[in-house]
């Protein structure tokens, strides 16, 4: 008889929807239905079933192709690879537990690797801003029962978050909120006309490139100055409306994405949209959020966080200290300028998302690859090491964009004799501890 | 499990009443024992001062607005994250240390048992995954209950065994330990930008007030015979003049009887009490209120507090104050992080730093220290510094020695900036007294024990409690007389014993012992309205799945469980 | 003064971590002391004699400690980082963090720097012969305290988020600059002499920015408020006086609203 697993939490984006319903064989073996999930999520749970998958690691031949090895002999190899490697790049982590997490990083410590997760190319420039302004946030549940004013800006969550607006931020019914989309006023600031800007009451058409001005002239308008008649293509009399309406709400919230982070100036888009919301704070309730995209970059953040105290781009190559700096020990910087000697990538696929430089630099160092599928990054690697599906095969904790931490839940058997990632960084955590107690590689 | 045996040391121990008599205790199996065999091992404590391990009673060291200010605050350890030679990990953070270094730091002291003071039930799974991480100490974690909506719904309606039900379930649902309570009604308030800076405002829309909910709270603590008691961080935190509200607050555990089993006798802990003895109107006529609020504590024996000393650092404000931290923030324009939790709570951090060429900050320190010396009933006061809030935890080897030694503390004070105005509007100049080391030990072991419930097995060396036990190089018949050697002294234990293991010896880290985490379960009659309520809230207003609440077990591998039964209250 | 001369004769295949190549870390010490000294690369512990010829020894104190570098310094982190005193000329371009939270002394770079130099220097002397990249004068993450003291001078331009968090002190770019000079600027003064992409004194609080070519696009937060005769480097000319960001917060001295000023040389 097939069965249903409820209360299943997606595995794809940062929304971490733990409302999936999946339905699998007797057997415990073969997911045969998914329910509640967008279509991208429902589609990660497929891959599971998908023929060709990978199941033994595999080591690349002198000739170019890759050869099946077993689970030792990958291990052996990636553990001789980090122990002589003076600097290496560990990037990944966004697709794993933070239990697995914590195994990385003691690796890491020993061998004098650098931790980095795909921040580093998502959502790093917001946590620069962090830390340099701080943030007013809240939890999703809180724009579900309280929001009256949501922004979108520069992101698009009808396509990146799917469930995002029907689960917290348009249209869900909340207790003070019982009115549900009817209740709020929905903005969307954009360069272009989004499938997000359709769902709006108000959409701001923002010239490429001048969000902080923007950003800026709204914190001058809030103040009651005087402002240029256009800024960034958007007239000054809109500005002003819009900031009136802004106080005039009794809780407003601010969702912003790559449109502010990966756009001229960065950082800067995120810090002044935080002064924003601040500076929103002496006239009503007003909170910011950034859109995190992949599955558990924000518990690779939190776990960081905690063991040593910065977010991301971790730099432990010198194994007696921690260091972060942007632009110096973050992955692609690391990579352009060659300052690494080895590439351990786990769970994220760089491949499919670095710069083409960056990748060209990565793809002539020894490289190990750690990652359920076959993807642009094992292409490049020495040793590709399959794993089971986190959220999917194996359960482990995972962090949603509001850092609220949920367990996640095997559905399903990962094909026999595969390993889940912290059973394979156990493994080369160990056959570390015996290369470094014999004196290194 | 091995023996051990500590000679010659000058014992100080409240619970046998021992004033620093030359005794040997025994350890075996991770207890302390009558007497051990010949083979025991023999840990020469000759000129030493042995005490139990200390108990942090007040300390937000882990979970999401910990970890906020960590990883906001890489300025904080640019130049301040090392690995010391040894098994330990890279240790990095001055005002919030990382996981790792909260453990050690800790255990290098002599404690052997900290409080997470405030977490969030939604952010419980976080609060445990730190705790997990954290080495060494003992740890439990008091959920955050005094801005609940189901609380404050309950409440307003006098239902005291649904509050106790909800309380029992949360507890089960989070892994949590008691009741704390953070600027009751404020937080909820907050959510809407407001505040309730009186113990009579009323809470926007739940139509009840900060004095009724602790009132309820305290009732329900009680009916369920909790180890603690309600745990209060007051409303009107850090204000001039606040000291009323104060001394109002407390006046609500007036005729509430302590009933537990653990042999608690207060019914609230009023916690940070420095920042809530303030005189003046403004921050220019600011003075001490540590006498108005001592006066008070002394006389009310069903209440127990801690100081919140001033440590005179850069540190990192954090608390589930959510309004406090932004008002801090529009006095002093550093970053501002700040989480609102569905439901339940808020949270804000700020850095601070407390200048001690600023007055208000040097007065800060004063009534910090006041507060301490004018306690009458040393097992009733504890010593903290809420860390982060009023300076880090690693500091409590100096705050020991401004309170142990006038001539130290008289040293800070009278270089202070502005010293005159500062002696002027604050008591500590004219107080004499100095902590003994026996006092350190009710302030420090046996007193938070009694006051968290844990008398049975913390804060003491009689045959049978834990073998936690913290040997100090100190000789009390020749006390050192200047800051630094205190400080070296009480920084460095020259053995920490947890449950019978050697963790800390010479002021190095020898061992990671086996951390446990410490829950509360409280049994409690089947309770229909609760299981409804809780199943509509979380099918209506949560964000997420009523079965993807609660902690799992393997968050908490070592757990130790205390169970109470209020099932015949 | 005593002169240590340090002659690259290795180039390191990683980067070279140079925490020790300052004065303060010199003082006291002869050559041979120098050349044992301790370098990283990566994981690796190198000594400074194993990347250096070192000739000369050094004075008894930082400040009768002068060190000249010659040979190629491009992979090189944190030359001059957190001198107090002395004097540093090197004669190449190095990496980043070069005179990074520098408190005195002369330091004198003859090439370019990358990015991250200056940071949070609070006094001394620091010039660039060369351009310099991004974070010049900035402060650390997270941190809130910038450039605060000394005088920093670049011959040719400078990257983005120049002199980010700036509390004090000079800073003169002959050249120009990218985007977000001055952010967050709380107090000191920049001059640049070329042109500035975008984003000049966005969120600044207080401080002064002269500007002797163009801004290519101005911050909304900006108005005129007159025109001004000033002497700035030694060039008098007539300046327009904006003040701003009047999107951001300033404080009040003596009840009236004190605002940074960006001069705009006509």
């Amino acid at each position: 008889m097939p069965k249903d697993v409820t209360d299943v939490i997606c595995p794809f984006c940062g929304t971490l929807c733990d409302d999936v319903v999946v339905t699998v064989s007797d057997d415990n073996k073969t997911i045969l239905s998914v329910k509640n999930a967008c279509a991208i999520g429902a589609e990660k749970f497929n891959h599971q079933r998908l023929p060709g998958r990978v199941k033994r690691p595999r080591m690349r031949q002198p000739d170019g192709t890759y050869k099946e090895v077993s689970y030792d002999e990958a291990i052996d190899w990636t553990a001789k690879m980090l122990v002589k490697s003076r600097k290496t790049l560990m990037y990944g982590w966004a697709s794993t537990s933070c239990q697995a997490m914590s195994i990385g990083h003691e690796i890491a410590e020993k061998v004098g690797g650098i931790v980095d997760n795909c921040a580093t190319v998502c959502h790093g420039s917001s946590l620069i801003a962090i830390e340099d302004v701080g943030v007013p946030s809240c939890t999703l549940g809180e724009v579900k029962n309280r929001a009256d004013r949501v922004i979108f800006w520069g992101c698009n969550p009808a396509h990146a978050h799917p469930r995002h607006m029907s689960r917290y931020s348009i249209f869900p019914r909340g207790f003070f909120t019982v009115k549900g989309h009817k209740g709020r006023k929905i903005y969307c600031v954009d360069c272009r006309y989004t499938d997000t800007a359709k769902c709006a009451d108000t959409f701001i058409q923002v010239q490429q490139g001048f969000d902080y001005e923007l950003l800026d002239a709204f914190r001058t308008a809030a103040r009651g100055e005087a402002l240029p008649d256009t800024v960034g293509g958007v007239p000054k009399e809109k500005i002003y409306e819009v900031v009136e309406e802004l106080k005039g709400g009794r809780f407003g919230i601010i969702f912003f994405g790559m449109g502010l982070t990966h756009t001229m100036g960065r950082n800067h888009n995120i810090d002044e949209a935080i002064c924003l919301t601040r500076d929103m704070n002496d006239f009503t309730k007003f909170v910011i959020m950034a859109m995190r995209g992949h599955w558990n970059v924000t518990g690779s953040g939190q776990v960081l966080g905690w063991q040593y105290g910065f977010p991301y781009a971790v730099d432990l190559s010198r194994r007696d200290q921690a260091r972060h700096q942007t632009g110096e020990t973050t992955s692609v910087d690391l990579l352009n300028r060659n300052e690494v000697e080895a590439c351990f990538y786990i769970a994220t696929d760089p491949g499919a998302h670095f710069p083409i430089n960056a990748m060209i630099s990565s793809s002539k160092k020894p490289t190990v690859t750690i990652d359920p599928h076959i993807n642009c990054t094992t292409e490049i690697s020495d040793v590709h090491i399959p794993v089971a599906m986190v959220g999917v095969e194996v359960g482990g904790c995972a962090y949603r964009m509001d850092n609220v931490p949920i367990e996640t839940r095997k559905v399903v058997e990962p094909p026999e004799g595969m390993l889940t990632d912290e059973e394979v960084l156990t493994k080369i955590n160990n056959r570390v501890d015996e290369l470094l107690a014999k004196g290194g590689a | 499990m091995s023996e051990y045996i500590i000679k010659n040391g000058h014992v100080f121990d409240p619970v046998q009443g021992i004033k620093g008599d030359k005794k040997d205790i025994a350890v075996k199996d991770g207890k302390i024992v009558e007497k051990v065999s010949s083979s025991a091992k023999v840990i020469d404590a000759k000129d030493k001062t042995v005490m139990a391990g200390a108990l942090e009673v007040h300390a937000h060291v882990a979970g999401p607005k910990v970890n906020a200010g960590r990883w906001y605050r890489p300025e904080d350890k640019h130049f301040d994250s090392h690995k010391k030679p040894g098994i330990t990990r890279i240790e990095g953070g001055k005002s919030i240390p990382t996981v790792f270094k909260t453990g050690y730091e800790y255990a290098r002291m002599g404690f052997t048992f900290a409080m997470e003071a405030a977490m969030p039930p939604l952010y419980a799974r976080h609060v445990h995954e730190e705790i997990h991480d954290t080495p060494i100490i003992d740890e439990a974690a008091l959920p955050v209950l005094g801005n609940n909506w189901f609380i404050m719904e309950y409440l307003k309606n006098n239902e005291v065994e649904n509050t106790a039900a909800y309380i029992s379930w949360l507890m089960r649902q989070t892994k949590g330990y008691g009741v704390k309570v953070v600027n009751p009604g404020g937080t909820e308030a907050w959510a809407w930008g407001l505040n309730c800076l009186t113990i009579h405002d009323p809470v926007p829309y739940f139509d009840i007030t900060p004095a009724e909910i602790m009132t309820g709270l305290m009732t329900a603590n009680e009916y369920l015979g909790l180890p603690h008691s309600m745990h209060v961080h007051q409303n009107d935190l850090g204000n001039p003049g606040n000291y009323k509200t104060t001394i109002e607050t407390l006046q609500l555990a007036e005729g509430v009887k302590p009933k537990n089993t653990f042999g608690r006798e207060q019914v609230m802990h009023s916690t940070h009490l420095q920042f809530h003895s303030y005189k003046g109107t403004n921050w220019g006529d600011f003075e001490s209120a540590a006498k108005e609020v001592m006066d008070y504590v002394n006389k009310q024996k069903n209440i127990t507090i801690d100081t919140g000393n001033v440590t005179l650092d850069e540190t990192t404000t954090m608390t589930a104050d959510g309004p406090f931290e932004h008002h801090l923030h529009g006095l002093n324009h550093l970053k501002w992080f700040n989480v609102d939790v569905e439901l339940e709570t808020a949270a804000g951090v700020v850095p601070y730093i407390y200048d001690p060429n600023i007055s208000v900050c040097a007065k800060q320190w004063c009534i910090g220290l006041e507060i301490a010396l004018m306690a009458k009933d040393p097992m009733r006061c504890f010593i903290t510094t809420d860390h982060p809030n009023a300076g880090p935890f690693t500091r409590y080897p100096r705050v020991y020695s401004w309170l142990m030694s006038k001539k130290v503390r008289d040293e800070r004070l009278n270089t202070f900036k502005n010293a005159d105005k500062v002696i002027g509007a604050t008591y500590l100049a004219n107080i004499d007294r100095e902590i003994t080391l026996y006092e350190l030990a009710q302030m420090t072991r046996a007193g938070p024990a009694k006051c968290l419930g844990l008398m049975k097995d913390y804060g003491g060396l009689k045959a049978g409690m834990n073998a936690d036990i913290a040997i100090y190089d100190i000789n009390p018949d020749k006390f050192p007389s200047d800051g630094p050697a205190i400080e070296k002294a009480f920084g460095n234990a020259a053995y920490l014993f947890k449950d019978g293991r050697i963790c800390v010896e010479g002021g190095k880290v020898v061992d990671m012992g086996q951390k446990k985490t410490f829950w509360v379960d409280a049994k409690v009659p089947e309770n229909k309205q609760v299981m409804h309520d809780v199943r509509e809230k979380f099918l209506r207003y949560y964000s997420v799945n009523e079965n993807n609440y609660p902690v799992p077990e393997s968050y908490a591998p070592h757990q130790h469980i205390i169970t109470v039964d209020a099932t015949k209250a | 003064m005593e002169t240590v001369t340090l002659t690259v004769k290795q180039v390191p295949d990683l980067y070279l971590e140079c925490e020790n190549v300052n004065p303060d870390a010199f003082a006291g010490k002869t050559a041979e002391q120098i050349a044992k000294m301790g370098a990283y690369q990566g994981k690796e512990i190198s000594t400074l004699g194993e990347f250096f010829t070192i000739a000369g020894n050094a004075g008894a104190t930082a400040a009768d400690t002068k060190i000249v570098i010659n040979g190629d310094c491009t992979k090189m982190k944190y030359i001059g980082a957190k001198m107090t005193a002395g004097e540093v000329v090197v004669n190449s371009a190095c990496d980043m963090y070069t005179g990074s939270w520098m408190k005195g002394g002369k330091l004198t770079v003859n090439g370019d720097v990358h990015s991250f130099c200056a940071l949070a220097m609070a006094g001394g002397e620091f010039t660039i012969n060369g351009n310099a990249g991004n974070y010049l004068g900035a402060a650390y993450r997270g941190d809130w305290r910038g450039m605060s003291g000394g005088v920093l001078r670049v011959k040719g331009n400078a990257g983005s988020d120049v002199a980010s968090f700036m509390t004090g002190g000079t800073m003169i770019i002959d050249g120009d600059v990218d985007i977000h000079l001055g952010t967050h600027m709380e107090g000191g003064k920049i001059i640049l002499k070329g042109n500035a992409n975008r984003r000049v004194g966005g969120q600044l609080v207080k401080g002064e920015i002269y500007v002797f070519g163009k801004i290519n696009v101005m911050m909304p937060g900006y108005k005129p408020s007159g025109e001004v005769d000033l002497e700035v480097d030694g060039t008098k000319a007539t300046f327009i006086d904006y003040t701003g960001d009047l999107g951001e917060r300033h404080p009040k001295r003596k009840g009236a609203t004190v605002y940074g000023h960006l001069f705009m040389k006509k």
